[in-house]
């Protein structure tokens, strides 16, 4: 039983991929620092936002948790359990306390597979499952994310996007997993169907005390489900607050430009208000900028921005990685 | 008179499973400088509009069955090819939305960009080149001078964006279609591209069609909007009155699940049920099926657009009725 | 579809009264049927294949029969495609020599078949050092020049047969035939030797790709065995273009006998196959041209009807088409 009341903690978590260059003898020539020194503890139960743009190492950072990538720094302990410290065998046998729903429905489920064949695997990876009993158990499961159990025999191109998420999410559940990372779960669908599976994340959440890190580039789309959201920029996070704090009053400068950007449906307060455009495009986490790793992009920026990582600093209700913090806010 | 002027497009797609009506007796018109936002979902119909317009639909397995797309007196959807070709890229201009691509990789930036002007205005090359490198700058380019020498591979998304503005916009053209252009981008770069079009558009007084399924994107930056479903227009209004007084459950639906201003703990609005099998004959309005709304009418008779209000037209028939008020 | 959640549901009967889906096979041969010169070519070849299994049993003179007295005849209606150059029935010919090309296309390409998709599969799922080591290998045998590669091989071990014969006889107790179809075994396996290659190389290609699929990842992430992931996720996924690329070399490994059976390495005579039938008709190609004009004829025939049927299956099994 833990004691400690994290049941998620991730200390000092790097994922660098080198960069090789030659032909016959391959030579490092350079690090892409996809997640660079990334620090965070979860509550079971806790429903995670991350956020950030294209580049930012949120979905590499949720492969890393889930050891899909090995880490090149850093420990993940899970309910007490050393993740990146356990051999292969161990490892494989620790999957069913975490699992990951992925992008894109189209990609995710085995085309060749019918929903009961990808199921009842699921159902038979971690727990000996008589085999009469397989077709109620995958039934349930079905139902449990709102398909119909009619459909059991059909095939993933014979579903919808949102289906096919479903289906995913309902093999997720099957190994009775504790934590679950959800990749940009929402962003291949439509705008009516993403509000049904956030929906549905948030009940099967709560029913079965998930703990859920939500991944996603769409801000408005975490705070609604979210306890607590990161903003991550260049494998880092540079924010870290209650939920409708973050969204509300955001105090990190990127967070701010973030929300800015923010479309909203609102004609008339689109067109009056002042947007914060950031200049230039994203990084790459190829070549970092040395200090923060924001600062040629922001406003804010001071000489003193430009030698040392920022820490975290208490402002508010928030975590920020940004040494102006309090004095801009 | 309207620098173009849709009316009665029908284009159907001949599969194996059966006819698919993807765009279904759609009429619109745009004026001259004016931005028209078509918003809807994936099988909505507001692309195939579009490709219809320019003729880009592959024809089998599609076909425009009739209709009339007429651009500043030419039907584009009758005149020859050789017309076509004349106005495709110089008067009328298309940007994609994956700038992965939509440029092509083996070619320079440079060869691409000046490639609308030694068709369309026959300059000479090193005129053309200048030209080019003004247009990268107004986009926002750096040192484009050098820059206009890379790849497509060398540039982010965000930056093959802009050089595809700045191809379409070359030849200043009358007409600008956007196909979802910020869709695949990240948030903080799609509102530099918005702002970027806004820009070339005052510049040059272009007229924009905007696609999209992000009303949020659509709210700041159209005049007005068409709302599409199952390959018809299901209103269509200034872009205030769309967002403020939406005659359609449909659009209102399409509103209330954006998660936007909701608590949380709350769940979020969701429209129940699926989009349509266009390859289904549809009796009535196709969205009943799925419409907090819906009455026997709703079923029987077919939905047509109507005016409702001044500029404001809709295709509820109950509403158009006046039986419910949104 | 409807996401409905009807909550009475019948276990016991789920499995038998849950509408039955559509696979993307069933797609696929519903395309393939769709597609005529495919379906034409499926026709030319079952014919083709039937006539040289079963016609020489109504033959009247067999293949080996020499007369020479008809030599070099012209078709007539004792012999409807004439004879060749030692007074033997040109029909019973081809429609043997039909049998020999068609079971050396089907079993060469059988064992290059067999051997490539485990080679590649395990190259690429693998990964890293493993592979790089597998893959280099293969470059290497592929940078052989096959033609010498082979020639020397029929040369040097062509006596070889009854050696090998006895061998088996001695220390596994099998009688076999090996010694009097020795020629036919060495063929087999030189061009096998040689076919897998490409197959790896595909294979491998397809897995790598399909390795980064997120239903791959999504495996491990479950837990999976490696053994089942490539048995059960990567092997049918890859199924797709081995069929296709199967159906191509079927072709490609008839051709290579042809060349061989020319350079005559390969069948030798009183057997035929039509590459060899090709060889002596090009010999006698003034004074006789039905010689080479009908083997030449089928063996076109068949190796164009084998392409396209390969164009039919990836057209058919192409998933970028598979939702219309």
């Amino acid at each position: 039983m833990s004691t400690s009341p994290d049941f998620l903690q991730i200390t000092g978590l790097k994922t660098h991929f080198p960069v090789e260059s030659g032909l016959v003898f391959r030579k490092v020539v350079g690090t892409v620092k996809a997640v660079d020194g990334v620090n965070l503890n979860l509550k079971q139960g806790e429903i995670l936002g991350l956020v950030g743009e294209s580049g930012c190492g949120k979905s590499t950072l949720g492969r890393t948790i889930l050891q899909l990538i090995p880490a090149t720094e850093g420990t993940v302990v899970l309910g007490g359990k050393t993740l990146t410290d356990l051999p292969a065998n161990e490892l494989r046998a620790a999957r069913a306390d975490f699992q990951m729903i992925f992008q894109d429905p189209y990609a995710s489920l085995n085309p060749r597979m019918t929903v009961y064949s990808t199921l009842a695997e699921a159902l038979q990876a971690h727990s000996s499952v008589k085999k009469n009993e397989l077709p109620k158990l995958v039934g349930e499961l079905m139902e449990r994310v709102g398909l119909s159990p009619r459909y059991i025999r059909k095939y993933p191109h014979e579903f919808s996007g949102g289906q096919r998420q479903r289906i995913a999410i309902a093999r997720a559940l099957a190994v009775k997993p504790k934590l679950i990372i959800a990749d940009e779960p929402v962003s291949a669908l439509d705008v009516s169907i993403q509000a049904q599976i956030i929906n549905l994340l948030a009940k099967l959440s709560k029913e079965m005390d998930l703990t859920l890190v939500f991944i996603s580039h769409d801000l408005s789309v975490v705070k609604h489900i979210s306890d607590r959201i990161a903003v991550m920029y260049l494998g880092r996070i540079v924010e870290l607050g209650p939920a409708s704090e973050v969204f509300d009053t955001p105090k990190h400068p990127y967070t701010k430009a973030l929300v800015s950007a923010i479309p909203s449906l609102d004609p008339d307060m689109e067109r009056t208000r002042q947007r914060i455009i950031l200049q230039g495009d994203p990084p790459s986490p190829l070549n970092p900028p040395k200090g923060c790793p924001f600062h040629p992009r922001c406003s804010s920026a001071i000489d003193a921005c430009k030698i040392d990582r920022p820490e975290f600093l208490t402002c508010g209700n928030q975590q920020v990685a940004c040494i102006r913090a309090n004095e801009i806010n | 008179m309207a620098l173009l002027e849709v009316n009665n497009l029908t284009t159907n797609f001949h599969t194996r499973n059966g006819v698919v009506r993807a765009v279904n007796d759609v009429s619109f018109s745009v004026n001259r400088g004016e931005t028209l936002g078509i918003v809807g979902e994936s099988g909505s119909g507001k692309s195939v509009t579009c490709y219809s317009l320019m003729r880009l639909i592959p024809q089998p397995p599609g076909r425009i069955e009739s209709g009339s797309a007429i651009f500043d007196g030419t039907d584009l959807l009758s005149c020859s090819e050789r017309t076509l070709r004349g106005i495709r890229g110089k008067r009328v201009a298309m940007i994609f939305q994956d700038p992965m691509t939509s440029l092509n990789p083996y070619l320079r930036i440079e060869d691409q960009l000046i490639e609308p002007l030694l068709i369309h205005e026959k300059t000479n090359r090193a005129d053309a080149v200048k030209r080019a490198i003004r247009g990268l700058e107004e986009v926002g380019i750096q040192d484009a001078k050098n820059r206009i020498r890379s790849y497509p591979h060398e540039f982010s998304g965000g930056m093959r964006q802009r050089v595809m503005i700045a191809m379409a916009m070359i030849t200043k053209p009358d007409l600008l279609i956007a196909d979802e252009p910020t869709t695949a981008l990240d948030v903080t770069v799609q509102a530099q591209i918005l702002e970027l079009i806004k820009k070339e558009q005052k510049a040059n007084g272009t007229a924009v069609i905007f696609i999209s399924h992000d009303l949020g994107v659509v709210a700041g930056f159209c005049d007005r909007v068409n709302v599409m479903y199952a390959g018809r227009i299901v209103e269509t209004a200034g872009t205030r009155e769309v967002y403020y007084h939406p005659q359609h459950p449909y659009n209102r639906a399409l509103q209330k699940s954006r998660p936007t201003g909701d608590m949380k703990g709350n769940e979020l609005y969701t429209i129940p049920g699926l989009p349509p099998d266009l390859s289904r004959p549809i009796e009535g309005c196709a969205f009943a099926p799925r419409c907090e709304f819906a009455a026997d009418v709703c079923r029987s008779q077919p939905a047509h657009l109507k005016v409702i209000q001044s500029g404001h037209f809709s295709a509820c028939t109950r509403i158009q009725n006046k039986e419910i008020t949104l | 579809m409807e996401p409905a959640t009807t909550s009475s549901f019948n276990t016991e009967r789920l499995l038998e009264q849950a509408d039955q889906g559509t696979s993307l096979w069933k797609d696929a041969w519903l395309r393939m049927r769709k597609n005529r010169m495919a379906v034409f070519s499926v026709v030319v070849l079952l014919v083709i294949s039937l006539t040289s299994v079963f016609g020489p049993f109504f033959l009247t003179y067999s293949y080996e029969e020499t007369n020479l007295d008809r030599v070099a005849q012209a078709p007539s209606a004792d012999h409807w495609l004439g004879t060749d150059k030692l007074g033997r029935d040109q029909l019973s010919r081809i429609l043997y020599g039909g049998r020999v090309s068609l079971m050396v296309g089907l079993v060469a390409t059988a064992v290059s078949l067999t051997i490539g998709v485990l080679y590649g599969t395990i190259a690429g799922f693998v990964g890293g050092k493993l592979d790089a080591l597998m893959m280099r290998i293969v470059d290497i045998i592929y940078a052989l020049p096959f033609t010498i590669f082979v020639i020397l091989l029929m040369v040097i071990a062509q006596d070889a047969g009854t050696a090998v014969e006895n061998w088996l006889l001695q220390s596994f107790g099998w009688k076999t035939d090996v010694a009097s179809k020795w020629n036919l075994i060495l063929l087999f396996g030189a061009i096998g030797a040689v076919e897998w290659l490409t197959m790896a190389r595909i294979v491998r290609g397809q897995v790598l790709s399909l390795r980064k699929m997120e239903f791959i990842e999504a495996c491990i992430s479950l837990g999976l065995s490696r053994k089942r992931i490539i048995f059960r996720h990567l092997i049918p996924n890859v199924l797709g273009p081995i069929v296709v690329y199967t159906t191509l070399t079927i072709p490609a490994v008839m051709l290579l006998e042809a060349f061989l059976s020319f350079l005559g390495l390969g069948i030798q005579p009183p057997r035929s196959s039509w590459g060899l039938l090709i060889k002596e008709g090009s010999e006698m190609m003034e004074e006789a041209p039905w010689l080479l004009l009908y083997p030449g004829l089928l063996f076109s025939l068949t190796l164009f009807s084998l392409n396209f049927l390969g164009d039919g299956l990836r057209d058919a099994l192409d998933p970028k088409t598979s939702k219309d």
